[in-house]
């Protein structure tokens, strides 16, 4: 069980630093990004994660059985969200930028066209 | 950076990559098996000492405070940058497209369009509001909420057009939100250094567990954060529309 949860986060990871790598399109090469980062996400989660756990909110609603996950990991996780859009969002507009001087989206062009 | 480049410098950072992540992931606990006490210490206290319900947004606004301040921050700095980056550049000019054929009108969206526009804003500042305002009760709080009201801008967009959403979103008063927010974090923050404990303390009233108003500065922080992502969400969203329907090449 544990191979295959954080065998999909390191596939996730790679899947995106490939994209990353290989990328012909600057748009394409954020997403790639952001799907790497999501990788991060899913494993704080898998490791705060106990068999059996639930939500780690203590409402009087039906009584949940069993222990709760860990919620330092969630609280890291909603940091991780967070500052991944950041990111994300700053790296769209440099996107907008180039595309406006470069009238080119391929990193593969971009060292053609500096003057 | 020619392909061959790239691919040349991953070849050669890719070992240093395979075996920092499989040390990495060979030394990680087993998955669903124990978690750290210091988690299992927080979730039994913080309800008790906090009077809270949802253990997550008690680490985050309470216990590790400073780090939501400082990933406050980096939002802040993240849009801030954007808008920088998207100003109308020195050969660009901030004006609505010339309409090149003024007897042929725009027809205005279908009423279904409109309806469900309306519809789906009001429900979205109402969930918006209803999950900052829980955040101490139920999972949710400032991040999300803020997110959830800034998507309601987008929502007008879609059902009315560019001059109708810029009415709903005057540039200096996102810009106050998303401020207002940020320095509103660290007033509470120095609410805690008032009245004679650390920066950030929680100091207010706790109230009842399970009430609205419970959990002392935690609903305060959550307003504050929601006010502050609303706004920066709604500013990104306007800049990026800008690129499109404003900001043009000054004709030579």
């Amino acid at each position: 069980m544990s191979v295959l949860a954080y065998g999909v986060v390191a596939w996730l990871f790679l899947v995106g630093v490939y994209g990353v790598v290989t990328s012909r399109n600057l748009i394409h090469l954020v997403v790639c990004l952001s799907v790497a980062q999501s990788a991060t996400d899913i494993l704080l989660l898998e490791i705060g994660y106990r068999t059996g756990g639930h939500a780690p909110v203590f409402v009087g609603l039906p009584a949940h059985p069993g222990p709760a996950v860990d919620p330092v990991m969630q609280a890291l996780a909603l940091t991780d969200v967070v500052v991944g859009a950041a990111v994300t969002a700053l790296l769209l507009a440099l996107a907008v930028q180039v595309h406006k001087r470069a009238g080119t989206l391929d990193p593969d062009a971009l060292q053609a066209t500096r003057d | 950076m020619s392909r061959r480049a790239r691919l040349a410098l991953f070849a050669a950072a890719a070992p240093a990559l395979a075996v920092t992540l499989g040390a990495g992931l060979a030394g990680l606990p087993s998955f669903g098996g124990q978690i750290t006490s210091y988690a299992r210490m927080l979730s039994e206290l913080a309800p008790r000492q906090r009077h809270i319900t949802d253990v997550v947004s008690a680490i985050s606004f309470d216990y590790r405070g400073i780090d939501t301040l400082f990933e406050e921050f980096i939002l802040l700095s993240a849009v801030a940058g954007i808008s920088v980056l998207l100003r109308p550049l020195s050969d660009e000019t901030r004006q609505l497209p010339e309409d090149k054929a003024p007897d042929r009108t725009i027809p205005p969206p279908s009423p279904a369009v409109w309806l469900l526009a309306v519809f789906l804003s009001s429900m979205l500042v109402l969930t918006g509001i209803e999950t900052i305002t829980h955040g101490q009760l139920t999972p949710g709080g400032g991040f999300q909420g803020g997110v959830i009201l800034a998507s309601a801008l987008y929502v007008v967009y879609l059902g009315t057009n560019y001059v109708t959403v810029e009415r709903f979103q005057p540039a200096p008063l996102l810009e106050a939100y998303d401020g207002v927010g940020a320095f509103g974090y660290v007033f509470i923050g120095l609410l805690g250094l008032l009245a004679g404990a650390g920066f950030l303390s929680n100091v207010v009233g706790l109230g009842v567990t399970g009430n609205l108003i419970s959990g002392g500065t935690i609903p305060l922080l959550n307003l504050v954060v929601g006010v502050e992502v609303a706004g920066g969400f709604a500013i990104l969203a306007s800049e990026f529309l800008d690129q499109t329907a404003v900001i043009r090449t000054r004709r030579r």
